[in-house]
């Protein structure tokens, strides 16, 4: 366990605000692709990972509020009430921050299951609002955040390899 | 990780707990308003004009791969096809010729007894621009909006029957609530005798329920329900759904009734909107019903003392 930790304080280049931007841009196109029927319930929340991703990572650059405006978007998008995905990201941002230092210690499994229950936070949140709305919940819809949860390790492996630094082919 | 030290030299703005209050009550306070209220509908549109090029965006793969399955089809396949919608055709042509003496005559004999004329409803042409992505919602959007006169309330039918009402419009979609959508109200007529009822969406695909229906209710297995045109949304005599199960329990004051809807949506690209609702007379104020049972309290109160 404590041999893990020197290794994820790898050398990263800084977050830099185009690759956030354009991170959270590939994650909300791949959430509106048209999904249908079983791929719909079982279709992972990009948009709640890759924002959990900087949560955990970046909490001074991404935090409550850029997750709040990601979510009006989605809210418009998705013909939701407004609000209601911009709830369920709060949440999740909220419970990224709180977390980060926490996650941050274990390895990827591990961080998994970390991730699981706030993913599931903000998909309650967003059945929440649902439920008092229009009176029912549809219970698949808590699939989605399991299938988030083990794409986790993935795209984690997949944002740190794009922000790591290019090694200079001539060094040496 | 230069930001995970724990001293605060800086000045980082609110507590993260003070943010997720802030931005929570910010969100119920527009979940509220949104719900109860018609006030941000203009900010919803000027923000879906602006998504609006992504989301055409997002649905370019599919689009994409469907140009260049159709464009591989086979000849043979096409020959076939061909064929068969020739023949179709032809047979319903023949019924058209009927229909069209028909239709002489029934003008005719409705002129003859003063009763009002049939109204012919103009439909046009739009396709599905992209199903919806929440699985709690059965919506889809289609690629016809206020900027083609469509409005809210309009009804979206394919070549077999009702697909949905039109519920939300875009300046270039528009947003259809499919008549499978939980507790989505028709009002429809059995097409066999006449029986009227309502039947609602139950939140599955392919499945709508005929509530409220007595146990000795006319209704057999098989039974077509067409829109009885009088509730002044529908236009009459669009074919809804198809009674596909019937449970009678003598324990029940109803009797369990499953229909099948008779459109499939997720069989075509195509739709038709059909615009122009029909006119009917202007509704009674509801001011005197409303105002009735107050002067009806009064009079007991009145008779109390």
């Amino acid at each position: 366990m404590r041999a893990d930790i020197p290794k994820d304080q790898e050398f990263l280049l800084p977050a830099t605000l185009p690759f956030i931007t354009l991170s959270l841009f590939v994650a909300v196109m791949l959430n509106w692709l048209p999904w249908q029927g079983w791929a719909l319930v079982l279709r992972p929340d990009f948009v709640a990972l890759v924002l959990l991703y900087w949560c955990t990572h970046k909490p001074h650059r991404v935090g409550i509020g850029i997750a709040w405006m990601v979510g009006i978007f989605a809210d418009v998008a998705d013909a939701s009430l407004f609000g209601q995905h911009a709830l369920a990201y709060t949440v999740l941002a909220f419970g990224g921050i709180v977390l980060h230092r926490r996650v941050q210690m274990f390895d990827l499994r591990q961080q998994s299951l970390h991730v699981l229950p706030m993913l599931l936070l903000g998909y309650a949140a967003y059945a929440a609002v649902h439920w008092q709305v229009r009176g029912y919940v549809a219970w698949e819809y808590f699939l989605g955040a399991a299938v988030s949860a083990l794409l986790w390790a993935p795209m984690t492996l997949l944002l740190q390899a794009l922000r790591r630094p290019r090694s200079d082919p001539n060094e040496l | 990780m230069d930001d995970t030290r724990t001293l605060r030299f800086f000045n980082r703005g609110p507590s993260p707990v003070a943010r997720l209050i802030f931005f929570c009550v910010l969100s119920l306070l527009l979940l509220f308003v949104d719900a109860r209220y018609q006030y941000l509908e203009s900010t919803r549109k000027v923000l879906a004009v602006m998504i609006y090029p992504f989301q055409r965006l997002t649905a370019l793969p599919g689009e994409t791969w469907g140009g260049i399955a159709s464009y591989f089809e086979t000849q043979r396949h096409l020959l076939a096809d061909n064929a068969q919608l020739r023949q179709r055709h032809d047979a319903d042509a023949a019924l058209l010729a009927q229909l069209q003496v028909i239709q002489a005559e029934n003008a005719q004999l409705r002129t003859l007894m003063e009763i009002k004329q049939r109204v012919d409803y103009p439909v046009r042409l739009a396709e599905i621009a992209y199903v919806e992505r929440d699985i709690f919602k059965r919506k889809l959007f289609v690629d016809k909006g206020s900027q083609a006169n469509v409005l809210a309330g309009q009804v979206v039918m394919d070549d077999t029957g009702v697909v949905g009402q039109v519920t939300r419009t875009y300046p270039w979609l528009s947003e259809v609530t499919l008549v499978t959508d939980k507790d989505h109200a028709v009002p429809i007529q059995v097409l066999r005798n006449g029986l009227r009822a309502v039947v609602f969406g139950s939140g599955n695909i392919s499945e709508m329920a005929l509530r409220y229906m007595p146990v000795s209710a006319d209704i057999v297995e098989g039974d077509v329900l067409v829109t009885s045109g009088i509730d002044g949304t529908y236009p009459p005599n669009l074919p809804v759904a198809k009674v596909s199960k019937i449970e009678r329990d003598p324990a029940y004051p109803f009797s369990r009734i499953t229909c099948a809807p008779l459109a499939g949506v997720d069989r075509h690209r195509a739709l038709l909107i059909v615009s122009g609702l029909p006119n009917l007379p202007e509704r009674p104020a509801t001011v005197d019903i409303s105002a009735e049972p107050e002067r009806a309290k009064k009079r007991i109160k009145r008779s109390k003392q």
